[in-house]
């Protein structure tokens, strides 16, 4: 598996996120920079990484989303190509229009980073289909923009398709949805997928809760282990 | 302009005048008198602070650059400083400690190093105004605001209160990176021929003579300070720290500076006055936001800006680079043959100085007596023996000194760059070191109610609790980095507390060897209402050779065997139940009584069985006893681990048993099939096995029985509001 790694002038998850794939094993990275006009070698999963990309400035996201190597990344998403976007990748996501929705400063107002448990809805995408369906994982968050929102008829359509993946929950009951949002996003939503089912957005931070040793655990491994199942990455070893 | 505006005295300014032989320049004046104020010379501290040792087998680079490296293994470095932003941080809360954390994270990168994690030591006023409670969360704010979005995690740090703070907050921010050891950049390398070019952002009349603002004693007209706070960028400052550690990686540039406290005017003469060359800068060359005099343009310091010195052939490489991280790369001067600082405007020679009466302001040696009162804040007037110990400890453990901070650091971003394997709460936050199965340790502490009481004592107690924690962590020393806040050393008592501090600090920096490699000073921490209580604060950094060895705190196991190490009692002089609990009724009182006695061999011994038990991997969990004493480290143990614990202190004096502070004491939890090993190792020290863990509450025989989900109540919420004792945590 192939993963390029975006990188905007302010993004600081994208060496994280590099960490987390070379550690897994997964293949190549490629750093790409933002203002290129194409990737250097064709990838199989392009990511765009947590951080603040243009200083947050204007809006979180907005900026990053007018940039040249999102013309790119679009395309790659429109034949199919996967595209994960973790925290501000998300919110570039939403911006750019590749995703729905929006993402509101959290409720609290306030900067938030602590561990949190997400729900898996769904394990039939290439992104999740190492977890168990209905697992309780624990996600580090750390954003200041998380509460997702999208007006009522749609967040009905989203939720109709099964397009959340992945959702705020409480660890101990499995209860999934608003009342356990660190940061008051409807329908406890902290992950969505798009319609065709390759672009996959969300805040907590996977590659935080992926090498050993550190704070906050390993849950996050099963999203790159997932990615590269469905690539065969480790096939005959 | 007057030479007192520019902060000399009569004195100096004569001084001046006869190093010159001639009257200096309006220019030259202000150039002097910034040099010369006490944020950027220590002329008052620099005597003092040669007691500090600053050998040591891990150093890779002493005191004098922008900040000290010690060796952390596998051809790594950790360079680390602690530096103050408490005036700035008193009149514009966020914007003052948002550049506080700029300010010392460029200093890292200066060394060429790769900023990988902050701390913060804040001192505030009792958050029980409004004024408080926005001044406080404004600080928070701005130093989340700008590290998280720097992309530096901020993995610990400390908050105090104490009415002396209340105007004038104290914000100590402490940065560290890694850096190679073989490619540690230095102020003196600068040589004739190479060009002098000035990175980043243009400069603007904010933070204008800042350095002398922070000279002088804070007052009613402090808000009309404005102009001289600076404004913070995070974005810019992301952008220059990876163009600079390209620049360096890839060999381009010579030496760095960062601009700090009057900007181009102390980073280029430091530059040539450490290289030993000339240096011409040519003012009508440097990129402006405004009209501004020459004066101003050397001494504002707008942030995020850099000072590269770069051999001709490379700056278009350099420029090169520069433009990919869109960031402004201008050669402003050039590196000449000897000794002169010179600037020109327009072709006009407009200051002509020798770099060394920039360098090396003449020393100030300050009248010291020791206080008159000094002896009665030794004395206590009430009985120190507590009515209700149960009381006391929900109160000590649901004070703002002692309940969980949450609110504060969940603002901050503990994780990113991946290298936290011990985060904010913990005694000790700790991170990986790189191509290496090694973790670095970082203790932060300070103690001004110890130091008011005991100036040489409590600064000892300090620093040896510092090391304390390194020690049961399993930490080896590497070094220690220190920011000394006081008030005005003009008044003599206050004077003979700083000296007493740093004498007792660097006391047991010589008998434990830990090596000072870098540090900052703040005096004049004064308003209309009185000084701030001395308050030096320590960060050590340690190093355990294997995360295998590493000892935390708060993961104690059901069963496991509970060690008191060291003497039963410490003192309960200036400890926080004597300043929280001992006056009848509510409020604070002034810290009283006699500290513990700093005890080196006792230290030593200490550290060597501490460090003894981490390899031997023989302890669950420790900590060390700290503030409210054996209490409120059991009651901490029982609220991180979730469960409950039983002890017999077995004192006669149980006040004293529960909540004396001080010495080389610890608590060690440890599994019953270890217990020998345990024992053996503390064989000859003080060891008493005081109990069990397990069970649903804390029971102190004879004392205390208080049910767990009270302690988390107590512990998160002071006792209040919304909590869920089954998840330890709000609602």
């Amino acid at each position: 598996m192939r993963s390029a790694i975006v990188v905007f002038p302010g993004s600081n998850c994208d060496r994280d996120v590099e960490k987390a794939l070379l550690y897994m094993e997964t293949g190549p990275v490629d750093m790409v920079w933002h203002d290129e006009l194409d990737f250097p070698e064709k990838p199989d999963l392009v990511i765009l990484p947590g951080g603040f990309s243009y200083g947050d400035y204007l809006r979180s996201g907005a900026l990053a989303a007018k940039s040249r190597i999102m013309g790119v990344v679009r395309s790659h998403a429109d034949s199919g190509g996967l595209v994960l976007g973790i925290c501000n990748g998300f919110q570039i996501l939403t911006e750019s229009g590749i995703l729905p929705g929006a993402l509101l400063p959290n409720a609290t107002l306030r900067f938030v980073c602590r561990p949190s448990y997400l729900r898996v809805e769904r394990n039939d995408t290439p992104f999740t289909c190492s977890f168990p369906e209905g697992e309780i994982v624990q996600f580090p968050i750390a954003h200041h923009e998380g509460l997702y929102f999208l007006p009522p008829d749609d967040l009905e359509e989203l939720e109709k398709n099964r397009r959340v993946i992945f959702r705020y929950a409480d660890p101990e009951s499995g209860e999934a949805g608003e009342d356990y949002s660190p940061n008051g996003s409807l329908h406890g939503i902290a992950g969505i997928i798009n319609e065709r089912g390759n672009v996959l957005g969300l805040m907590p931070h996977p590659e935080r809760a992926t090498v050993r040793g550190l704070i906050w655990g390993m849950d996050g491994r099963n999203v790159w282990h997932s990615l590269g199942e469905h690539f065969n990455v480790w096939e005959g070893r | 302009m007057d030479y007192r505006d520019a902060g000399l005295s009569d004195a100096e300014y004569a001084k001046i005048k006869e190093l010159l032989g001639r009257t200096p320049n309006e220019l030259e004046t202000s150039l002097i008198g910034v040099m010369w104020s006490e944020h950027c010379s220590y002329k008052s501290t620099r005597g003092l602070l040669a007691a500090f040792p600053q050998q040591g087998k891990h150093v890779a680079q002493g005191p004098g650059e922008n900040a000290g490296v010690v060796d952390c293994g596998s051809g790594w470095g950790l360079a680390f400083k602690v530096e103050s932003h408490n005036h700035p941080s008193a009149v514009a809360p966020y914007q003052g400690a948002a550049t506080g954390v700029g300010g010392i994270i460029r200093d890292i990168l200066a060394m060429g190093a790769r900023p990988v994690a902050s701390m913060d030591g804040l001192f505030f006023g009792p958050p029980d105004s409004r004024g408080q409670v926005a001044l406080a969360s404004g600080i928070v704010e701005g130093i989340a605001g700008y590290g998280n979005a720097v992309g530096v995690a901020t993995i610990g740090g400390r908050t105090f209160y104490d009415p002396c703070f209340e105007g004038n907050p104290l914000v100590n921010a402490f940065n560290c990176g890694y850096v190679r050891l073989d490619s540690i950049v230095s102020s003196k390398t600068a040589r004739a021929g190479c060009l002098v070019v000035l990175l980043g952002s243009k400069t603007g009349r904010d933070g204008i003579a800042g350095a002398s603002f922070a000279s002088k004693e804070l007052d009613e007209n402090s808000r009309e300070s404005r102009p001289q706070i600076q404004i913070g960028d995070p974005f810019e400052e992301k952008l220059l720290i990876e163009c600079c550690l390209e620049l360096h990686g890839r060999g381009l540039i010579a030496s760095m500076q960062d601009m700090g406290a009057a900007g181009i005017l102390s980073s280029s003469s430091e530059i040539a006055h450490k290289s030993g060359v000339g240096i011409e800068i040519f003012c009508e060359r440097i990129p402006l936001r405004e009209e501004m005099a020459p004066w101003e343009i050397f001494l504002s310091e707008s942030q995020e800006r850099m000072l590269l010195i770069v051999n001709p052939e490379k700056f278009e490489p350099v420029k090169a680079v520069a433009e990919r991280f869109a960031l402004e790369c201008i050669v402003i001067g050039n590196i000449v043959e000897g000794d002169r600082y010179k600037v020109f405007k327009d072709g006009e020679l407009i200051a002509d100085l020798p770099h060394s009466i920039l360098g090396d302001a003449p020393l100030l040696d300050w009248p010291s007596s020791e206080p008159a009162d000094l002896a009665k804040r030794r004395e206590t007037s009430v009985r120190m023996k507590s009515p209700d110990p149960a009381r006391d400890l929900l109160k000590l453990i649901g004070a703002p000194h002692g309940r969980e901070r949450g609110e504060i650091w969940e603002q901050y971003d503990c994780q990113v760059q991946l290298r936290t394997t011990e985060g904010p709460g913990a005694q000790v936050s700790a991170m990986t070191v790189p191509e290496s199965d090694g973790l670095v340790t970082l203790s932060m502490e300070g103690d001004p109610w110890k130091c008011r009481t005991a100036p040489f004592t409590g600064a000892a107690e300090t620093m040896a609790q510092s090391l304390r924690i390194q020690a049961v962590s399993g930490a080896e020393i590497l070094g220690m980095t220190n920011c000394l806040n006081f008030p005005s050393p003009d008044n003599p008592e206050n004077y003979y507390e700083l000296s007493e501090c740093v004498r007792g600090l660097a006391a047991v920096c010589a008998d434990m060897e830990c090596p000072v490699v870098s540090g900052n000073v703040s005096l004049y921490n004064e308003t209309p209402r009185g000084g701030i209580y001395p308050t030096p604060l320590v960060v050590t950094a340690g190093l355990v050779p294997h995360f295998a060895y590493f000892v935390r705190c708060g993961c104690a196991k059901e069963g496991d065997v509970i060690y008191l190490v060291g003497p039963t009692n410490g003192s309960l002089g200036a400890s926080r139940w004597q300043v929280l609990c001992c006056e009848p009724g509510a409020g604070q009182s002034a810290p009283r009584g006699v500290t513990w006695e700093y005890n080196p061999s006792m230290e030593r011994d200490f550290a060597v069985r501490a460090r003894t038990a981490s390899r031997k991997a023989v302890v669950g969990s420790a900590r060390v006893i700290a503030g409210g004493g054996v209490a409120v480290a059991l009651a901490k143990e029982a609220i991180y681990s979730g469960l409950g614990m039983s002890a017999n202190l077995g004192s006669l004096d149980m006040t004293a048993a529960l909540f004396s502070e001080g010495g080389p004491r610890a608590l060690y939890f440890v599994q019953p099939a270890n217990a020998e090993k345990f024992s053996f190792i503390w064989d000859g020290y003080p060891l008493m096995s005081i109990g069990r863990v397990g069970g649903e509450s804390l029971r102190i025989d004879g004392a205390i029985d208080i049910g767990l989900d009270e302690l988390r109540a107590a512990f998160y919420f002071g006792g209040l509001l919304d909590f869920d004792p089954k998840r330890g945590e709000r609602k």
